[in-house]
């Protein structure tokens, strides 16, 4: 089963980063947590791809305009992005830097949501008698 | 592309570890500090690679061009 796999990399990689951090040289806990996420992110990708493409298929069958569902993928990726950068930098324990990340993050996803809201406004006043 | 990236990684850090206890005890701080330096580099090195793919598959999967 991958997620035993995926459970058991997670597991050795975090003995290996408390080895690392309590031996002289402690830059490398980071590196270490660096590369699991990345590994277990390349582990659940192909998943990831079919999840993403069932929900394409489906958003095809409706009338749906295609440009709403990608932004809302643009969005969970900047999301996925956002907080893994800012997640290593607040193990490393500079919590500024995190904080900067995740600020700059929900500014790129405003940005991407405004259209759709424009268009939400649009309907709603449509609607109204 | 499994753990064995996380194995060298923390294989090079204990080593590094080590020689830095070593060379300070020796008296040599800079060569330590250097070697540690040097460490740090070289798994750098290979880390960008793999942050590199990541962002690649990450702009391909959710286009984010």
């Amino acid at each position: 089963m991958e997620i035993l796999r995926i459970v058991g990399i997670g597991i050795v990689s975090t003995i290996l980063a408390v080895l690392v951090r309590r031996s002289n040289s402690s830059e490398f806990a980071i590196f270490i947590s660096l590369a699991t996420g990345i590994i277990i992110f390349f582990m659940i990708m192909d998943k990831l791809v079919y999840v993403v493409d069932t929900l394409n298929q489906l958003v095809k069958k409706t009338n749906i305009q295609i440009t709403y569902f990608s932004t809302i993928l643009k969005i969970i990726g900047i999301a996925y992005i956002v907080e893994f950068g800012a997640q290593i930098s607040r193990d490393a324990g500079e919590d500024a830097i995190a904080s900067k990340i995740e600020l700059a993050g929900k500014v790129i996803i405003m940005v991407l949501a405004i259209p759709i809201m424009l268009a939400l406004l649009e309907l709603i006043i449509k609607l109204l008698p | 592309m499994s753990i064995d990236l996380v194995f060298k990684i923390a294989s090079v850090g204990i080593l590094l570890g080590v020689l830095h206890t070593v060379l300070e005890k020796a008296g040599k701080e800079e060569f330590a500090y250097i070697t540690t330096l040097v460490g740090v580099v070289i798994v750098f090195g290979m880390v960008i690679g793999l942050i590199a793919k990541l962002f690649d598959n990450i702009k391909t999967l959710f286009q984010l061009y």
